[in-house]
């Protein structure tokens, strides 16, 4: 079905590099909605860089990225979040002095309108528009299963449980577009496989179990997702954009990736 | 966080309060019934020492949600203190303002200089921004010397002290609560801004400013509300201060003070509101003991001895924490609480 595949972000040749290095050299890509778009490479191939791009960290040379058809290749990144696209880190970035609720909370910040004059007096805007999104945080808590850990300190949490967090808090600001980056680094095969699930179960949507929560209830219909591990990308992944030194050298479904003599070149090193 | 045995939510209102049982509401007003009955039993001397100490915990407030909250740290507030200080007292002496008129202008003078000040932390942190919140000091300083004709330069100028209506704030029992009425408003707000959305950003952008910019929160805005904000406070105690002296003049804005602010927020836990109400009564009091000591030691020991002894044991003592306490008194108080609540089982981790 082509109609409802829109494209919801365009990658338009972009040039990224630093001083002599060329991290990106002319890729372009398509992504769509209703899938999920695993970007794999072996090491310094880019795909970090790529999504840095994506979200406005790294300015890129060249080139031009589109979101829904708008330009928003040089936008600062609070733009867009605004707009609707969240990410997660490689190395867990989070807010290390807050409990995981108020780092969930935190990434509602684009979502709430109070300012600082109503949070001083707390007790009616304020308190009122806590309670709203706290509901929401709250379903998200109940959704990836970290209700234990809701009021602990995250900078005292285990790798695995501050991994969760991250993701949670980028389904907090209920975005369009989410980007993962390794979600699964460093994880063993029973966390991996949670993260899978709840990925899927975020693309597909929970309809009927969180009808009032938008994000849960209908899904995050684009998600790019950046992974080492080639078991998971092969089995969540709708499509496969492969990067080496930068370039795009390959793109297609799981089977005609695995099929596809480059990448395995690339991946293995060429057959003498 | 662990509740009390018997202690229940059941709504997010509930778990969000801070005053959470009828425990918590009495020993609250008992708190504050105690605080506003203390001119009918002390004495004038040891009413100037609270309201100093009142003074310092609404400046310190501003320093912990720019410098212990957002992260920003800022040894040029003082010089802000001066800038609400100089306005109140120029509104008030020289053109005739009621207090109650001049205090809002001190404070939204002072946010504006914090504004101006703190736009180099757009760009630059760390060490950098210190220098640039000491050059803020220095230049606001010299400006008020420089400007002598409003000013007075060096040789300051009296102040009245505050009226509203007829009532003058003559006596110290007046002025104490005064200065009362104010920490306990700025206290109030303090904690609300903190446990609010700006208060998330603010602490969003001490603990990780790249992934704050990812989430949505614009660092510019930000960063310079809680300049304003913080400057804001600074202004108000400024203002609280002159009046109370009846005098302006740039001596009582001295830069090491800066310093102690900032040390009064080490000693009393960054980042923590009832830290910073807790790091300026400790050296606060700290001060009194020396003034106590000071001539003992001096007859004892040497002339010398009184006159060093203030700056040694402020600095020992911000240093002890820096090594053995680097969470301060807040983080005591917090192991205190949770003791008290899980006792006798205490075997749940304290945070």
């Amino acid at each position: 079905m082509e109609t409802d595949r829109k494209v919801k972000l365009r990658i338009d040749n972009l040039l990224l590099s630093f001083g002599g290095v060329n991290a990106l050299t002319d890729v372009s890509m398509d992504i769509r909605d209703n899938e999920i778009l695993a970007i794999i490479g072996p090491n310094g191939a880019g795909k970090t860089a790529l999504l840095n791009c994506i979200n406005g960290f790294y300015k890129p040379q060249r080139g031009e990225i589109y979101y829904d058809g708008q330009k928003i290749t040089r936008m600062r990144p609070d733009k867009l979040a605004e707009l609707g696209i969240a990410r997660t880190f490689q190395n867990i970035e989070l807010y290390t002095g807050l409990s995981t609720q108020d780092n969930i909370m935190a990434a509602r910040h684009v979502l709430m309108k109070q300012s600082f004059i109503t949070g001083a007096l707390y007790f009616g805007w304020a308190l009122k528009e806590e309670i709203a999104n706290r509901q929401t945080v709250e379903e998200i808590i109940d959704f990836l299963e970290i209700a234990p850990i809701r009021k602990k300190i995250v900078g005292l949490l285990p790798y695995g449980m501050r991994k969760r967090v991250e993701l949670a808090r980028a389904l907090a600001l209920e975005p369009k577009v989410l980007l993962l980056d390794e979600p699964m680094a460093g994880m063993n095969l029973e966390e991996k496989e949670d993260i899978a699930r709840f990925i899927i179960d975020v693309f597909e949507g929970q309809g009927a179990t969180y009808p009032n929560t938008p994000v849960l209830r209908d899904g995050i219909k684009c998600i790019i997702l950046v992974e080492h591990d080639m078991g998971v990308v092969m089995d969540i992944a709708d499509r496969i954009i492969v990067l080496d030194f930068g370039r795009k050298i390959a793109e297609g479904t799981p089977a005609e990736i695995s099929a596809n003599p480059e990448v395995i070149s690339a991946y293995l090193g060429k057959e003498e | 966080m662990s509740l009390r045995s018997g202690t229940f939510h059941e709504n997010y209102a509930q778990d969000m309060a801070i005053l959470r049982t009828r425990l918590h509401w009495g020993m609250l007003f008992a708190f504050l019934i105690l605080l506003f009955t203390c001119p009918l039993f002390f004495s004038d001397r040891i009413l100037t020492i609270m309201t100093m100490i009142g003074i310092a915990i609404i400046s310190v407030h501003g320093l912990n949600i720019l410098t212990g909250y957002c992260g920003q740290i800022s040894i040029g507030h003082v010089g802000f203190m001066a800038v609400g200080a100089y306005v109140s007292a120029i509104l008030t002496a020289k053109f005739g303002w009621p207090f109650w008129a001049a205090l809002p202008c001190a404070a939204m003078a002072a946010g504006m200089a914090g504004l101006i000040f703190g736009l180099p932390s757009l760009k630059i942190k760390g060490f950098y921004l210190i220098m640039a919140t000491i050059a803020a000091h220095f230049i606001i300083i010299w400006l008020i010397l420089q400007f002598r004709d409003i000013t007075g330069g060096p040789d300051g100028f009296a102040v009245p002290k505050p009226k509203i209506g007829s009532f003058v704030f003559n006596s110290k029992a007046s002025y104490f609560y005064l200065v009362m009425i104010i920490a306990c408003l700025a206290t109030f707000m303090a904690v609300n801004i903190i446990r609010t959305r700006a208060g998330r950003a603010f602490v969003a952008i001490r603990d990780n400013d790249l992934a704050a910019e990812v989430m949505g929160i614009n660092l510019w805005i930000y960063k310079l509300q809680a300049f304003f904000i913080g400057c804001v406070y600074a202004g108000v105690a400024g203002a609280l201060l002159v009046h109370y002296y009846g005098f302006a003049s740039v001596d009582q804005f001295a830069f090491m003070d800066s310093v102690w602010y900032l040390g009064m927020l080490i000693v009393g836990g960054m980042g923590s509101t009832i830290g910073a109400v807790f790091g300026a009564v400790s050296l606060k009091l700290l001060d009194e003991l020396v003034t106590v000591v000071g001539p003992i030691l001096s007859a004892a020991v040497a002339a010398q001895a009184a006159a060093s002894l203030a700056l040694i044991t402020r600095g020992l003592v911000i240093m002890l924490f820096l090594i053995f306490e680097p969470r301060g008194l807040a983080h005591r108080w917090g192991m205190i609480k949770a003791y008290y609540r899980l006792w006798p089982f205490s075997h749940e981790e304290l945070e």
